[in-house]
């Protein structure tokens, strides 16, 4: 059909879009990494390409704690606030797909709220509240507001999968003898478990991109994350331009994402579409 | 099948409840006890970050309250919000947090939905395009926004010098479109793909019929598309819009707020964490609120966006 209709234009067409939108995405990112290889000299040297490679920025960054230590920090802190996440969420889309309860419907408000909630208005009291409590600069005191955040992503995306489960199967199960553990971990979790990791890598995404809190809860390398690292990095004398290290620890922030993308791209789209189209 | 299982459900609760008069069958009250149990721990979260913390900052707003000056903490009414809405600084960043807000919410829905048709519609290399825009989507916005700083640095950046080494991060307004230029690229890609989900939804008999009838492609698509897209496009604009108007992570690293760069999130960050002021701080995240809450209210009563989630519970 398609072949029949495709003139020789229209391919050329297609085939520069596909060009232009490729260049636009990738260019920004490619400048990143050239930067990351450039010698100190180099640095003030605006061409794209370096003239001379180094892996100088790379072995410097790695090597201070500056940067090691936050890096380890935005992995912990990311797993951590993804699986409470993704536990709780769980079992509230549960419920919201499944039971009926009165509060559903404040339950799904009160998500979309916070998903449109403007952080800042949240950073002054919360700084003001784990200063009290003593969770300021700790990993909790980014663990539970990452959560909290999480949560109405996870409970719009799980609910839309869990809805989409064919949940009699599970009583057939029964039926055939099963115990309600095997009927669980045999038919039901498998079926839940692709929204799951969906929700679980936009959870991961948000917390490993968050910057503001990140800048606002912490003072120290004790639990700074690594987008909040790249604005305290600095050369390797007071006087060196930090340029290449920065572009560095950028470089390797973003190789997982890249990871990530290329592995997972079909969940992605599938997760940030569900809630769009299904409203 | 799943009707199926509802229906003979609730006929055996109509059954129940007729045995037991008005009240709840046991089934369904237990329904209702799980229900509220596996929502509780969500809840909690939710109430102690969000709401808790919001109902606070509504108390500090209506205090004196300078944390390096502990001892002067004083109920003090309404004269922070006066202070706040007499000042030059505030406005000033709420004109630049609205201007880079239309602007690039405009211009991101414009490219998100040629990309949506790039993406949708392309003949080949589709799986090709769809990684390379999801990785501005994936990638840490602080990282990006280093590569602009340093990209319009004179004497270092390849943009700077393609632009006869000019220093647009030094004036205002050309600052301020770097930051949209930065907003669009990491934004668009998002755009596209919510854009994408509802182009996937006209159906192409439609089209074909508009083509046999003599249509335009500029006319299909202004005809057809767009107006079965309206849901999709609304949604995603009050995302975005939302999501644009709390803008903080590229403004603190291209311009740190200067030369008449900063954005309300920017300028409430400042007065907690470089003035230290937890009354005038506080002051402005609960006007911010107010804004975002007109927002929302504009976009789901005056446009009819339907809040994302809102059709869930009738299900």
């Amino acid at each position: 059909m398609a072949a029949v209709t495709t003139t020789f234009r229209q391919k050329a067409g297609w085939g520069t879009a596909n060009f232009v939108v490729v260049a636009l995405a990738l260019i920004p990112v490619l400048w990143m990494v050239s930067l990351s290889f450039k010698t100190p000299p180099a640095v003030l040297d605006p061409s794209f390409i370096p003239a001379q490679w180094t892996l100088r920025n790379y072995t410097q960054i790695l090597k201070t704690s500056q940067f090691v230590r936050p890096l380890a920090n935005s992995i912990g802190i990311g797993l951590i606030s993804t699986f409470i996440a993704v536990v709780l969420a769980s079992m509230a889309a549960y419920a919201v797909a499944r039971l009926r309860f009165p509060g559903k419907t404040l339950l799904i408000g009160m998500a979309l709220l916070i998903a449109m909630f403007p952080l800042i208005a949240l950073v002054t009291p919360l700084f003001s509240i784990e200063r009290a409590l003593g969770l300021f600069n700790t990993w909790p005191g980014l663990i539970i507001p990452y959560v909290a955040f999480g949560l109405p992503l996870g409970i719009y995306i799980l609910s839309a999968f869990f809805r989409e489960i064919p949940w009699e199967l599970e009583k057939a199960a029964k039926m055939d003898g099963a115990t309600p553990y095997q009927a669980f971990t045999k038919v039901i979790a498998p079926l839940a478990a692709p929204g799951m990791v969906t929700t679980a890598i936009l959870v991961f995404l948000a917390c490993w991109n968050e910057f503001l809190m990140a800048i606002s809860f912490t003072s120290t390398i004790a639990s700074r994350t690594a987008p909040a690292s790249l604005a305290y990095l600095s050369g390797s004398s007071q006087f060196t331009v930090p340029t290449g290290p920065i572009a560095a620890a950028a470089v390797v922030i973003t190789i997982p994402i890249i990871v990530f993308v290329l592995f997972f791209q079909r969940r992605i789209v599938a997760g940030l579409t569900s809630g769009a189209v299904k409203g | 099948m799943s009707t199926n299982t509802q229906t003979v459900a609730a006929e055996e609760t109509t059954a129940r409840t007729g045995r037991h008069g008005r009240q709840l069958s046991e089934g369904a009250r237990a329904e209702r006890r799980l229900g509220w149990l596996l929502c509780a721990p969500a809840v909690i979260v939710m109430i102690a970050v969000c709401a808790y913390p919001i109902v606070y900052a509504i108390w500090l707003s209506l205090q004196r309250y300078n944390l390096e000056l502990p001892q002067d903490v004083k109920f003090i009414g309404l004269s922070n919000y006066a202070a706040v809405l007499s000042s030059p600084y505030w406005w000033q960043a709420l004109w630049v947090t609205v201007l880079i807000t239309v602007v690039s919410v405009t211009v991101t829905l414009v490219l998100g939905m040629m990309l949506a048709l790039v993406m949708h519609r392309t003949l080949f290399g589709r799986g090709m395009v769809r990684t390379a825009a999801l990785i501005p989507y994936g990638i840490v916005t602080v990282a990006a926004a280093y590569g602009w700083y340093y990209a319009w640095t004179p004497g270092q950046g390849y943009l700077s010098a393609a632009f006869h080494n000019s220093a647009p991060l030094t004036e205002q307004y050309k600052a301020i479109a770097v930051i949209i230029l930065a907003e669009i690229w990491k934004t668009t890609p998002f755009m596209g793909l919510l854009l994408l989900a509802g182009l996937s939804l006209v159906p192409e008999d439609l089209q074909k019929a508009a083509k046999v009838d003599g249509a335009t492609a500029w006319q299909r698509f202004m005809k057809i598309t767009v107006p079965l897209m309206k849901p999709a496009i609304l949604v995603a604009l009050l995302f975005r819009t939302l999501d644009s108007f709390r803008i903080f992570d590229n403004i603190f690293i291209l311009t740190q707020g200067n030369n008449g760069t900063e954005s309300v999130s920017i300028l409430g960050w400042d007065n907690l964490f470089n003035a230290l002021n937890l009354g005038i701080g506080s002051t402005i995240s609960i006007l911010i609120f107010i804004c975002v809450v007109i927002i929302a209210f504009v976009f789901i009563k005056g446009f009819g966006t339907a809040a994302p989630g809102t059709d869930l519970g009738k299900r």
